[in-house]
C-alpha cells in the first residue's frame, strides 16, 4: 500500500508563489492552431503555380472574397445556436425569404429599399423567434423543429414569389453591395469581417458570450449555475435568424434579383465551414475567424479546379471530402479523444 | 467491537454454489475490499450488509466482472475456480444474474421488449414473434402471480412493478443458462428497496421467496436491518472494505447487527464544535417536497450543518429545493429577504447569497470541456467587466491565484477542467463559489471519489470559509466526512427529519446508529 503525503496539504501562498510562467510554446497546439490557414495558403501556392496568369490576379481574388460574402454570413449565422448547443437547419431558407421579400416588396410593390430591408430582416428574426418557441416550449429537438420550418418557409417563399425568379432590385442595394469597392473587393466581404469581429467579440468578451458558451457545453451546469438557460437559447435563435436575414439582403445585393431555390443549396456548404472552423484558430470551438478561413479554403480549392476545367460536380466531391479529411486530420492530431461540442 | 469470526467456507460440504475467497480490491491507495472470504449456499437468501462505503456494491461489481480484483482473490462458482476478471456475458451463461439498483430497463420501451432485449436462449435473432414472446412473458409473471401487461411502457408501471419485471427478467436468465452448474443458479439483487413504500417491499420480499422455491440463491445487497431480518437466512456485514461477520439471521438480535456495522472505533481527530449563538443566518420554514409534511430548519452563521439518512430518505432533495433547482415548497428567510421557495430560482438563490456545488462533478457542477479558468471565473464574470469587455488576462491571473491558494495540481488554468483528478476539479468548484463569499454554502457529497489527501484540503478551505462566517450546508452518506466537518447534524427517514445531533454526540457511530434507527421508527410511524 502506498502512503499519502499529508505533510503540507495547505502550503500558505507566499512559500510556493503563483508562478504564471510562460510555458515554452506549445508546438502541437500551435500547429493545428493554423494547420487550415496552412492548408489554405498552399492550395493557393498549388493553383498559382499551375496557373500563374488567371488564378494568381487579384481580380480573381477580390471575385472570390466578393462573391462568397453570402456563405461567410450565412456560416456566422449558424454558428451562434452551434455554440449554445442546437442546430439551425432552417438558415438557408431564412435567407432565402429574406432576398425574396426584398425583390417582392421592392420590385412588384415598389417600396423603397431601406424600409424593405428592415422588413426583410424582422422576417429572419420572427423565423428564429417561431424556431425558439416549439424547441423551448414544446421541448422539441431543434433538427426537428428547424428542419420543419425550413421547409414551411420553402413552401411561403415559392407561395409568394409564385415560383418565379424575380430580377430588378434597387441599384442602390446592389452598388453598396457589390459595386462599390474597397481595395478592390466589394464591401460585402468587408460586411461580413465585420460581423466576424463582432461575433468575436460577443462570444470572448462579454458575459453573454461566456452564457451562450456555457449553455452549449452544459445545460445542467449552466442552470445550477444561475444562468437562464432557456432565454439564452431564444436569443441565440432569434440571432440566428437575423444574421441568416442579413445574408439574404447580401445576396439580394449580389444577384439583383430573387430565385425561389438557388440560396437553399447554400446550407450545407454553410455547415461544412462551421464545423470545419471549428478545428482552427480556437480547435474545439465554433469560431466567427476559423469560421471565415473555412469558407475561403472551401471557396479556393472550387475555383481554383473550376478554373482548371473540372466539372461542376467538383464542387460537392471538394465540400464533402475536405470537411471530412480535415476533421478526421485534427483528430488525428487530438489522438482520436471523441468530439465535444456540445 | 466483536472479535473477527472470519467464517470457514463450507466448500467441502457441497451445499456452496459461490465461494468469494480472499477477494482484494484496489482503487489507487486504498483498499475497497480488504481480503473479503464468503462462500451462498444453495436455495439460501443471503444478505450483504454494511453502511455506504463499507464495500457491498464493489463486492457486486466484482462479482458481475465491472472490477477487476487483485491477484490472489478467487471466485469459484459451482466448483469451478473462473479466471478473473470475471467475463459478464460467461458469468451469466453460467446462471449469476443481476438487478442492479436502477434497474436496467429501457423506460419508453415496453415490458415485453425490455424482457427479450437481453434475454438468453433465443432460437434465432432474426425473427422475434411478439405475440408469442409476449404470450411468455405473460406466463412467467402468472407463475408468480404477477399481472403485468406485457405491451405496457415500463415507464407506465408504478415503481414496484418495474421492480419486478427486472427481477423476473433476470429470473428468466437463470432458468435460460446452463444447465449443467447447478441450474437453478444465483439471483443478486443490488438494493432493490429504497424507492419502495413498506408494502411494496413485502410484495417483492414474497416474489423472492417465490424465487428461492424454485431452487435458486439469492444474494441481496441492503441498507436496512430489519429487512435483512426479514428476508435472510445469513448476513455478512461488511466495514471498511473487510468483512466483520456472516451472522444467522434467525438468531440474531436486531442490536447484535446493528453494533456489528457501525464497530468501535477510536478516532483521534477531533474538532472544536461550534454552537449556535445569536440570530440564524437563515431560516426555513414548512420546507416540503409535496409528497411528505413539511418541516423547519436554521443555520446559524459560520454553522456547519450536516442533513444524512439512508439513500431514498429525501435529505438528498434538500439543497436542490432550497436552490431553486427542484421542485419545493416553503418559505425561507436569509439576509432580512423571505422567499416563496416555490418561486426560488437558481438565480435568485444566488443573488441571496445561496451558492450550492452539486455532487456530480461534471454533469451539474462545471463543464469538463472549458478550461479552469472559464469555469471558476463564471460567477464573479461581472467583476472582470471594463469598458473594453471581459479582461481575459486579469481572468487568467485570478484562476491561477486561486488554483495557488486552493493547492490545484497542476496550477495550470488553461487546462480543461475534466483533465483534472476527481479532488482537483472539486477544489476548482469549491474555490469558484468561496470567492463569492456567499451567505450559505450548499454542498451535495462534497468529497465523493476525492482521495485522502484533498478531502483534508477541501475540509480545511470549508473551515477558513465558515471562519468567515459563511453558514455550510452538507448533504452526504459520508459519515467519516460528517463527523468531521459539522457542528450539527440531522438524520432523516422517509423524507423527514428524525434526529439530531450536536457537539460531543456527533460520532460516526451515533450518524449511523440514527439513521438505522431513524428508518425503523419512521417506519413504524407510517404504519
Amino acid at each position: 500500500m502506498t502512503t499519502i503525503d499529508l505533510s503540507k496539504p495547505e502550503t500558505p501562498a507566499t512559500n510556493h508563489p503563483a508562478v504564471p510562467s510562460r510555458r515554452p510554446l506549445d508546438w502541437k497546439a500551435e500547429t493545428e492552431r493554423f494547420a487550415l490557414l496552412g492548408a489554405w495558403l498552399l492550395l493557393i501556392a498549388v493553383f498559382g503555380i499551375l496557373m500563374p496568369d488567371s488564378f494568381l490576379s487579384w481580380r480573381n481574388f477580390s471575385t472570390m472574397f466578393g462573391s462568397q460574402a453570402v456563405l461567410v454570413v450565412l456560416t456566422l449565422a449558424l454558428l451562434v445556436p452551434l455554440t449554445s448547443g442546437d442546430f439551425d437547419l432552417s438558415g438557408a431558407s431564412v435567407l432565402t425569404m429574406s432576398t425574396m421579400l426584398i425583390a417582392v416588396l421592392n420590385v412588384r410593390e415598389g417600396w423603397p429599399i431601406v424600409p424593405v430591408i428592415l422588413i426583410a430582416l424582422a422576417s429572419g428574426a420572427v423565423i428564429g423567434a417561431v424556431n425558439a418557441v416549439f424547441v423551448l416550449y414544446f421541448r422539441i429537438h431543434s433538427l426537428i423543429v428547424t428542419l420543419g420550418i425550413g421547409t414551411f418557409v420553402n413552401g411561403l417563399i415559392l407561395w409568394v414569389s409564385q415560383s418565379q425568379t424575380i430580377s430588378g432590385i434597387s441599384m442602390d442595394l446592389v452598388s453598396w453591395v457589390i459595386i462599390n469597392r474597397f481595395l478592390g473587393i466589394p464591401l460585402a466581404f468587408f460586411y461580413a469581417l465585420l460581423l466576424a469581429g463582432i461575433l468575436w467579440y460577443v462570444l470572448e468578451f462579454t458575459i453573454p458570450g461566456r452564457k451562450l458558451l456555457f449553455v452549449g457545453r452544459g445545460r445542467e451546469v449552466s442552470r445550477l449555475n444561475g444562468i437562464a438557460v432557456d432565454r439564452v437559447r431564444a436569443v441565440s435563435f432569434i440571432t440566428s435568424g437575423l444574421i441568416a436575414a442579413f445574408a439574404g439582403v447580401l445576396y439580394a445585393g449580389m444577384t439583383g434579383s430573387a430565385d425561389p431555390l438557388s440560396g437553399l443549396s447554400l446550407l450545407l456548404p454553410a455547415f461544412a465551414a462551421a464545423f470545419l472552423g471549428a478545428t482552427t484558430i480556437s480547435p474545439g470551438r465554433f469560431n466567427p475567424f476559423g469560421a471565415v478561413i473555412a469558407v475561403y479554403f472551401l471557396v479556393t480549392g472550387i475555383t481554383g479546379l473550376t478554373m482548371l476545367g473540372a466539372d461542376a460536380y467538383v464542387q460537392n466531391l471538394f465540400y464533402g471530402g475536405a470537411l471530412v479529411i480535415a476533421v478526421a486530420l485534427s483528430q488525428l492530431v487530438r489522438n482520436r479523444q471523441p468530439q465535444d461540442f456540445s | 467491537m466483536p472479535e473477527l469470526d472470519t467464517p470457514a467456507p463450507d466448500a467441502k460440504s457441497g451445499k456452496d454454489v459461490l465461494l468469494l475467497s480472499d477477494i482484494r480490491m484496489r482503487f489507487g491507495s486504498y483498499y475497497a475490499l480488504d481480503g473479503v472470504t464468503l462462500s451462498i449456499r444453495r436455495g439460501e437468501v443471503f444478505g450483504l450488509l454494511g453502511q455506504n462505503g463499507s464495500g457491498k456494491s464493489t463486492l457486486i461489481k466484482v462479482l458481475a466482472g465491472f472490477h477487476q480484483p487483485e491477484a490472489g482473490s478467487q471466485i469459484v462458482l459451482w466448483g469451478e475456480t473462473m479466471t478473473l476478471p470475471l467475463d459478464p456475458m460467461a458469468i451469466k451463461k453460467r446462471g449469476v444474474a443481476f438487478v442492479h439498483q436502477h434497474l436496467s430497463l429501457v423506460p419508453s420501451l415496453t415490458v415485453v421488449e425490455n424482457m427479450r432485449v437481453t434475454a438468453l436462449g433465443q432460437k434465432t435473432p432474426w425473427h422475434v414473434s411478439w405475440k408469442k414472446e409476449a404470450a411468455r412473458v405473460a406466463a412467467l409473471f402468472a407463475e408468480f402471480g404477477l399481472a403485468i401487461d406485457p405491451f405496457a411502457t415500463v415507464a407506465s408501471l408504478p415503481p414496484v412493478e418495474r421492480a419486478f419485471v427486472a427481477i423476473v427478467r433476470a429470473f428468466d436468465d437463470l432458468r435460460a443458462s446452463d444447465a449443467g452448474y447447478g441450474g437453478e443458479g444465483i439471483l443478486v439483487l443490488d438494493e432493490p428497496t429504497p424507492f419502495l413504500p413498506a408494502q411494496d417491499v413485502e410484495r417483492l420480499f414474497a416474489l423472492i421467496r417465490s424465487i428461492v422455491r424454485t431452487g435458486a440463491s439469492v444474494v441481496i445487497v441492503t441498507h436496512d436491518i430489519d429487512e435483512v431480518r426479514d428476508i435472510t437466512d445469513r448476513v455478512a456485514i461488511l466495514r471498511d472494505g473487510k468483512l466483520v461477520a456472516i451472522l444467522d439471521t434467525k438468531t440474531t438480535g436486531r442490536q447484535d447487527i446493528l453494533d456489528t456495522i457501525v464497530g468501535l472505533r477510536v478516532d483521534a481527530f477531533e474538532k472544536t464544535r461550534k454552537t449556535g449563538i445569536g440570530a440564524p443566518a437563515l431560516s426555513v420554514r414548512d420546507l416540503t417536497d409535496d409528497r411528505h409534511p413539511g418541516f423547519d430548519l436554521d443555520i446559524h452563521p459560520g454553522e456547519t450543518l450536516g442533513i444524512t439518512g439512508l439513500i431514498g430518505s429525501g435529505f438528498a432533495a434538500v439543497p436542490y429545493m432550497l436552490y431553486g433547482a427542484r421542485r419545493g415548497a416553503g418559505r425561507i428567510r436569509i439576509g432580512g429577504q423571505e422567499v416563496d421557495i416555490a418561486r426560488m430560482t437558481p438565480q435568485r438563490a444566488q443573488s441571496l447569497g445561496i451558492a450550492f456545488l452539486p455532487g456530480d462533478r461534471l454533469g451539474a457542477a462545471g463543464v469538463g470541456s472549458l478550461p479552469i479558468t472559464d469555469n471558476i471565473t463564471l460567477p464573479v464574470l461581472a467583476d472582470h467587466l471594463s469598458v473594453l469587455g471581459l479582461d481575459q488576462r486579469g481572468m487568467r491571473r485570478q484562476a491561477a491565484a486561486l488554483s495557488t491558494a486552493y493547492d490545484v495540481r497542476p496550477a495550470r488554468p488553461e487546462l480543461n477542467l475534466g483533465s483534472l483528478s476527481g479532488g482537483n476539479q472539486q477544489k476548482v468548484l469549491l474555490a469558484k463559489w468561496l470567492q463569492t463569499k456567499p451567505t450559505l454554502l450548499m454542498l451535495d457529497e462534497p468529497t465523493q471519489g476525492v482521495d485522502f489527501g484533498a478531502r483534508q484540503q477541501i475540509f480545511e478551505a470549508l473551515d477558513r470559509a465558515t471562519g468567515q462566517g459563511t453558514s455550510v450546508l452538507c448533504a452526504s452518506t459520508d459519515n467519516e466526512q460528517l463527523e468531521q466537518i459539522c457542528d450539527r447534524i440531522i438524520v432523516f427517514a422517509r423524507g423527514r427529519p428524525v434526529a439530531e445531533l450536536t457537539g460531543a454526540d456527533i460520532s460516526r457511530k451515533s450518524i449511523a446508529e440514527a439513521c438505522f434507527h431513524g428508518e425503523t421508527t419512521a417506519a413504524e410511524a407510517a404504519q
